[in-house]
């Protein structure tokens, strides 16, 4: 899911009451991605992981808009002003999701393409027990799909039972899930990727060093993903954690079914963050009821919320009222991209939601930004890496996947200020995705091929 | 891209049928192929100056001034730009790749030198999808069908003159030199001249001119 993120703090413009209204009214959307499956096994956790594609649509409005119900009466001007600031700085927040995407499926494609170990079939995962080997097509196909639906269905499973966990609030509980499969992330994976690179490059390194290495990276992972950290660190650690997730189901998915798995879960994405009674959108409602912010692990967020103890000395050009509000606000981050992944790392930002900021002093300066699930990055990292494992023509047609996948996001996003209200962000990019990858890979092919024989150039 | 890629696909579609279609061996069909492929990437050149059109009258409503914040000429910098760079990119990533492995240029008696024109037509066709975007966006916002006309018609002899690559003299000659006079015009379209680009490399102090002013109250202007 994309959220936008209202931010009390616009670069050139003044505080705005927009903000300061929208904010008051606009409970905190929770991010919350169906991702979010406890996580006591890798297994589970590349199964949340797949779940975090589902999008949450946190009902806050993006961008500040204030419509909606129970805001303070606005005028018109003022929605339309509020509107342009909302697509300037969607613009901006556009190009801001743009590089974690692109650098996640840079990571992805550079590992898939020089580390043997994630191209060979070592198995599969128990959620796809069928497997592929089979003589016939008909009997691939069909194995290919019912390794999608019990893979769906687990998904939803996972999803729901997240979704009662919240409602019933067991917060400690999924705490603990989040934090304990965002170890397992930060260490095993971590581990087992450092282990085959080190492999493929065949550099030494000893068990002192590598200990020293792996408690180092997971230990500040942790601390940054779960409680408060730089934002550019923490942005950091998110899409590698995204990365290692994406590598795994590269791995560990048999061909076919990773395709029609990629499929189904954007349909179900979809019908997740927008149908009545879908569990996303109920998460996402939940959680505005209640006022509080989803739970920052397994979200990406392209902005600062606030960070503590931070002092902004030029916080003085707005008032303090405004700050509150932003703070509350920003406290809402809505989250549209459901897509969390799995690992379910909470958030550095915590939110604010309901008291308000009581010294200006405290408050970072927030920015207008946008929320992305992490699932959304995760599979989006997995049609790439696909793309450049299992294709014969090579780079072309990841390029074509990936542009296919960013126009899917920038479309996405343009649909989110349209609409400001919490949207999936798998379907149009994997659609678009899925299109131009079977079709760069029959059609294109074999044309530029020929074109490249004789040299030509069109 | 995303258009230029839509292009390439509605060409490799109506190839592959075509190649199907007649049944015989593909190195034929490649003339009308790339003929195709140009003319469908000219059209979609054009539905995206019609999109950016579009937009560009949005931003203008929604902006405080009337002005969008991108001239429409910035558009087709950048559009072209991005057709170059990923008709570019198609072009050569899996020469490149091929090339930083192992084997023999041309060992079958072919050209040696098939590394070294490809990078250098590749270039010409970048700098040539830039300056063709600009010159069609101006055309097209002008309603110049010349300017149109030119555009398609340089795109279609690029082609052809790459058809008849083992001999290049004939081949990178001609399309280099016309890369340069495509240049120069699209840099005429653009409101550059030789007055401005002498003003640019002078380094006229133009701005601070305006500095001086506001801050004449405060401190006395050097001048």
């Amino acid at each position: 899911m994309i959220t936008f993120m209202n931010n009390s703090d616009s670069e050139e413009e003044p505080c705005n009451e927009r903000t300061s209204l929208m904010s008051a009214e606009s409970p905190p959307v929770p991010s919350y991605q169906d991702g979010l499956q406890a996580s006591e096994a890798g297994e589970v956790q590349a199964h949340r992981k797949r779940r975090a594609g589902s999008s949450r649509g946190p009902n806050n409005i993006a961008g500040g808009e204030m419509s909606g119900p129970g805001v303070p009466v606005r005028e018109s001007a003022l929605e339309n002003e509020e509107e342009e600031l909302t697509l300037k700085y969607g613009a901006k927040h556009v190009i801001m999701l743009f590089v974690p995407v692109t650098l996640c499926m840079i990571v992805v494609v550079a590992t898939i393409k020089s580390v043997r170990f994630y191209t060979e079939k070592n198995g599969q995962l128990i959620y796809t027990p069928f497997s592929e080997d089979t003589p016939s097509v008909g009997q691939r196909l069909l194995n290919s799909v019912l390794n999608t639906i019990i893979m769906i269905s687990v998904i939803i499973v996972m999803t729901v039972f997240l979704v009662l966990l919240y409602k019933y609030r067991c917060y400690k509980f999924i705490h603990g899930w989040l934090i304990l499969s965002s170890l397992m992330l930060l260490f095993l994976f971590t581990y087992i990727y450092l282990g085959e690179v080190l492999k493929t490059y065949n550099v030494a390194m000893d068990y002192p060093t590598l200990f020293l290495v792996i408690w180092n990276f997971g230990a500040v992972g942790m601390i940054c993903i779960h409680w408060k950290g730089p934002l550019q660190l923490q942005q950091a650690y998110l899409i590698m954690i995204s990365a290692l997730m994406a590598l795994v189901f590269i791995k560990y998915l048999p061909e076919w079914s990773a395709w029609v798995i990629l499929g189904a879960i954007s349909i179900y994405d979809l019908m997740a963050v927008l149908c009545p009674k879908g569990p996303l959108r109920m998460l996402v409602e939940t959680a505005q009821e209640r006022n509080e912010p989803i739970f920052p692990a397994l979200i990406y967020s392209s902005a600062m919320m606030w960070t503590v103890g931070m002092a902004k000395p030029d916080t003085a050009a707005r008032g303090p009222s405004q700050q509150t509000w932003n703070a509350a606000e920003d406290g809402r981050e809505h989250h549209r991209s459901p897509s969390h992944t799995d690992s379910q790392m909470p958030e550095t930002r915590s939110p604010v939601p309901t008291r308000p900021v009581t010294s200006l002093e405290e408050l970072e300066e927030e920015e207008r930004g946008v929320k992305l699930g992490l699932g959304d990055f995760i599979f989006y990292s997995v049609l790439v890496g696909k793309a450049a494992a299992t294709a014969s023509g090579d780079w072309n047609t990841t390029l074509a996947c990936f542009v296919a996948i960013l126009i899917g996001l920038c479309l996405t996003l343009l649909l989110l200020a349209v609409f400001k209200k919490a949207l999936p962000a798998l379907p149009i990019s994997i659609t678009f995705g899925l299109i131009f990858y079977f079709s760069t890979d029959n059609l294109v092919r074999p044309f530029m091929d020929t074109l490249a024989f004789h040299q030509l150039y069109i | 891209a995303f258009f230029w890629l839509l292009s390439l696909l509605a060409a490799s579609l109506l190839w592959a049928v075509s190649v199907q279609l007649s049944g015989r061996e593909d190195a034929a069909l490649l003339l009308p192929g790339a003929a195709a492929a140009v003319l469908l990437q000219e059209l979609c050149r054009f539905a995206c100056f019609r999109m950016l059109r579009k937009a560009d009258e949005g931003l203008a409503m929604l902006s405080e001034d009337g002005r969008s914040p991108i001239s429409l000429r910035q558009m087709a910098y950048v559009s072209g730009l991005s057709f170059g760079i990923i008709s570019g990119v198609f072009s050569i990533i899996n020469i490149l790749v091929d090339a930083a492995g192992p084997g023999t240029v041309g060992i079958h008696g072919d050209s040696p030198y098939y590394f070294i024109t490809s990078a250098f037509l590749t270039m010409a066709l970048v700098l040539l999808h830039t300056f063709w975007g600009v010159i069609f966006f101006d055309a097209c916002e002008r309603r110049r069908a010349g300017g149109l006309g030119m555009v398609v018609g340089g795109h279609l002899l690029v082609s052809g003159l790459t058809f008849l690559n083992p001999w290049y003299e004939a081949t990178l000659g001609p399309i280099l030199i016309l890369t340069l006079c495509t240049g120069l015009w699209a840099f005429g379209t653009a409101g550059g001249s030789f007055h401005n680009v002498l003003k640019c490399l002078s380094c006229k102090q133009e701005p601070e001119g305006r500095v001086m002013l506001y801050s004449a109250l405060q401190v006395p202007p050097e001048e």
